[in-house]
């Protein structure tokens, strides 16, 4: 918790000192939610029908969306990581006192929760006053909000657990450009990330619900808009620890046997 | 051929402060402080001259080399270049130079050397024939035969400055400027570096001006030594003159055993390295002598051997860093 | 022309050494836009249209898009990464060469692993240039022709903006990727979908709508007014800013060398 906490210092201390970068961020995000929330009006207009949840639930998807971007975007790979891994340096790493994978969920959990820190507070509270169908709704009680908050950390952790995959994946290819990019797309797709997996066909909802991509930014903003309750709600749960349990597990043991192959190869 | 007269040049630069209260503040509002890159910097340069440019870190060589090779402007002063102004006639005045710098490159890294001269030859527009008698000539004073076939990147650091060096000659440039071309070399290869820049000295008469933290390349190379800091130039003459100038200083090298030097600090004599049975002493012969200094010294310790020395140029330099406080 | 030939034979030649590196991303390129053409499917499969657009319509603007972009990003690649070339001191190597500062750019960096999207675009324009219900006579296929090439040629001027931009701070450029990655990203439907105010913005600000939706509607047949087919052309006024602000940047950048 504490190498957490000093990380995060860190990471937080130098995003403030890239002013213009959170301001960027910050526009790139209100831009993305904001015609995202366009082009979901244009569907609601063509066929209020066919929409799988009530349109103000869809603007409250995208914009927590946007708001926890840094927490759950597939695309945010640690470049040093990568580097450590295909030149060698990872050796040093054996060296510390605190497991190699430990350290690195931690590193990025803290890189990624600062970002999300600075980033989310502007876009929760312009999001929050924009006129009503188009902003982010209140959630309907506390209880839905502290589950929301319990899942949210939870997929995020599920979320990191399916990254170290990837970096892991880089011992064997050796190359981390097609690894992260079919990984994070991928990724990104399957887990709601272009289109909430509401609005996909629903052979392919009945699917992803049990894998481990429903269970990283799906579950906790779709218990937020209230679009999931009840029992389906308890077995997200369930299959939401199932996986992330399941990943650290399959994450730990992985690293293990691929840290023992640069050892051998004197990596 | 070269002539500065009163260049300056100041940047302005962001201030950044530790902790977490001024990093919110820069969030806001910045701070900047003026740094005077080059203050008032005026010399002028004779063709097929050589002239080494010293000076510390950050004191402004690299940024005199970039005004005089067209990539950065000035604030104030005129430059003019084989009557050329730099930074106005680019395209022409960088068709006449050819610019080493030593720590970056500019051979195309994935590909043969030979293939990244044809590229240049197409740049500068090189007369064909003048291309293969020039590649010849460089190809033959720079050793490089085999070398041009192999993809840059699979070069050793001095086969590489090698290349470096003929590509940027390749166009024939009356003026050659060299930004640190022996950094990381080993001894080998900088003698083949110096040989060749003295020989293209002395028979193309290409002008050229070499920056360098070596100050071997400086004694192996130029008449001339132009001392910059702090934005200014400090002094330009000659590495002779410079010498006599601080000719009164010996430097002396002592053995000893039994006993213990305390440093030596008094009228005219003070210690530059002291361990162990082995002392190093400057002494200025103004003040005291050099038999004088023996004998304080052999009044601390056994003296088992001993030699008296003129100043190096290594020496010359940290001397001259002191005196100007640079 | 001849010496862009060969930077790009120099180029070639580099590439052979990174074989499969080359492949590997052509390819993950290909199949991540993939996703992109997916969640359209998805999208379209489930409301059947959107502002009286069909399925076949919305990807035959998707590819022209996609395509647009990604030749842009191919061959105008030296602008889209210009902060490393600032960096590594590529830069000031060009200046201390006697040509056109922008040629360089453009010479010295193509990347053509960038054309798995555009092989993506190929595919579906391979789906919806028949099944879109247009009959293709020379003047549509002119319009199709102006809108991938104006398109091109303002996705690469949104790069000069961000190059521009580099040479003054090489901080919070990432708002750029707005228009770039934004343009691609929405302007996968026509962009009348989002509203008046959002189309007004795109025709008049950053001008993608100019080569996207109007010669569209003429594409499609919605609109019978054959000046739709040359709002491509006028896009490329945008261009002029482009050049303003480059040279400004220079200027600033030879005169800091920062």
């Amino acid at each position: 918790m504490k190498k957490y906490l000093s990380f995060f210092r860190i990471r937080f201390l130098n995003s403030l000192q890239y002013r213009a970068a959170a301001y960027a961020g910050m526009a790139t995000q209100f831009f993305w939610g904001g015609m995202l929330v366009l082009m979901y009006r244009a569907f609601y207009r063509a066929d209020a029908a066919a929409f799988p949840m009530a349109f103000q639930q869809t603007a409250s998807y995208v914009w927590l969306q946007q708001a926890f971007l840094w927490l759950f975007m597939t695309w945010g790979y640690d470049n040093e990581i990568f580097a450590q891994i295909t030149q060698g340096t990872i050796a040093y790493e054996l060296a510390r006192p605190i497991p190699v994978y430990s350290m690195w969920f931690l590193k990025q959990a803290a890189n990624r929760s600062a970002g999300a820190f600075l980033r989310c507070i502007p876009v929760l509270t312009v999001s929050f006053l924009l006129p009503k169908p188009y902003g982010l709704m209140l959630p309907d009680s506390i209880q839905t909000l502290l589950l929301f908050l319990m899942t949210l950390v939870l997929g995020f952790f599920t979320m990191l657990a399916f990254q170290m995959l990837a970096y892991i994946l880089v011992f064997y290819t050796m190359s981390p450009s097609g690894v992260r990019m079919v990984m994070a797309t991928a990724g990104e797709f399957l887990s709601g990330g272009l289109i909430p997996i509401p609005f996909m066909p629903q052979k392919m909802q009945d699917i992803l619900t049990l894998t481990p991509f429903a269970a990283m930014q799906n579950l906790p903003l779709r218990v937020y808009i209230g679009d999931i309750a009840g029992g389906e709600l308890a077995n997200a749960v369930i299959l939401q620890l199932f996986w992330l349990a399941a990943l650290l597990f399959v994450g730990n043991l992985w690293i293990r046997r691929a840290l023992r192959r640069v050892v051998v190869q004197g990596g | 051929m070269i002539e500065l007269n009163h260049i300056s040049k100041t940047f302005r630069i962001a201030k950044r402060n530790a902790g977490m209260k001024e990093a919110v503040k820069a969030l806001f509002r910045k701070e900047y402080t003026e740094i005077h890159a080059l203050q008032d910097i005026s010399f002028s340069i004779g063709k097929g001259e050589m002239v080494g440019y010293i000076g510390p870190n950050g004191a402004g060589k690299s940024s005199t080399i970039k005004v005089m090779s067209g990539i950065l402007t000035p604030d104030s002063g005129e430059c003019r270049i084989d009557g050329l102004v730099p930074w106005k006639n680019r395209k022409e005045h960088v068709r006449r130079i050819g610019v080493v710098f030593g720590q970056r490159s500019q051979l195309w890294w994935d590909v043969p050397v030979i293939d990244s001269m044809e590229l240049l030859r197409d740049i500068y527009e090189v007369e064909p024939a003048r291309y293969c008698r020039n590649l010849d000539m460089l190809a033959q004073m720079l050793e490089l035969g085999e070398i041009l076939r192999t993809p840059a990147r699979q070069l050793s650091l001095g086969q590489r400055m090698r290349c470096e060096i003929a590509a940027s000659l390749i166009h024939s440039p009356k003026i050659l400027f060299l930004d640190e071309p022996t950094i990381g070399l080993d001894a080998v290869s900088k003698i083949a570096v110096r040989d060749f820049i003295r020989q293209l000295n002395a028979e193309q008469k290409t002008t050229v001006i070499l920056t360098t933290h070596d100050m071997q390349d400086i004694e192996a190379l130029t008449q001339r030594i132009l001392l910059i800091g702090k934005g200014r130039i400090l002094l330009d003459g000659s590495l002779e003159q410079l010498k006599a100038r601080n000719s009164a200083v010996r430097t002396l090298t002592v053995e000893f055993s039994g006993g213990d030097f305390v440093p030596v600090e008094g009228e005219g004599i003070h210690t530059v390295q002291l361990r162990s049975g082995h002392g190093v002493f400057a002494v200025d012969t103004r003040i005291l002598s050099v038999s004088k200094a023996i004998e304080q010294l052999s009044a601390h310790a056994e003296i088992t051997d001993l030699s008296v020395a003129g100043i190096s140029a290594e020496e010359l330099v940290v001397s001259l860093y002191e005196e100007f406080q640079i | 022309m001849r010496l862009y030939f060969r930077y790009f034979a120099i180029y070639l030649r580099g590439l052979m050494e990174y074989r499969a590196s080359f492949v590997m991303t052509l390819l993950s390129q290909f199949v991540s836009s993939f996703t992109g053409v997916l969640a359209v499917y998805f999208m379209m499969e489930r409301f059947h249209t959107v502002e009286g657009f069909t399925f076949p319509q919305v990807l035959l603007c998707f590819a022209t898009v996609l395509m647009a972009f990604s030749l842009a990003e191919c061959f105008f690649r030296g602008f889209d990464t210009f902060s490393s070339m600032l960096g590594n001191g590529q830069f000031d190597r060009m200046l201390v060469r006697p040509r056109g500062i922008v040629f360089q750019v453009v010479a010295s960096r193509v990347d053509l692993s960038r054309l798995g999207r555009l092989l993506q675009a190929v595919v579906i324009f391979c789906y919806a240039l028949p099944a879109s219900g247009v009959s293709w006579t020379p003047d549509k296929v002119l319009t199709l022709v102006l809108m991938v090439v104006c398109g091109m040629l303002v996705f690469s001027g949104l790069f000069i903006i961000y190059a521009s931009i580099c040479f003054f701070t090489i901080q919070g450029l990432e708002f750029i990727n707005i228009f770039t990655d934004g343009g691609r990203e929405f302007g996968q439907y026509p962009f009348v979908i989002y509203g008046k105010e959002v189309l007004r913005f795109f025709t008049y600000i950053v001008p993608l709508a100019l080569f996207q939706y109007y010669p569209f509607l003429y594409l499609i047949g919605r609109s019978r007014w054959r000046g739709y087919m040359l709002f491509p052309l006028l896009s490329l006024l945008f261009l002029i800013p482009c050049a303003v602000l480059w040279r400004v940047g220079l200027r600033h950048y030879r005169s800091t060398g920062s």
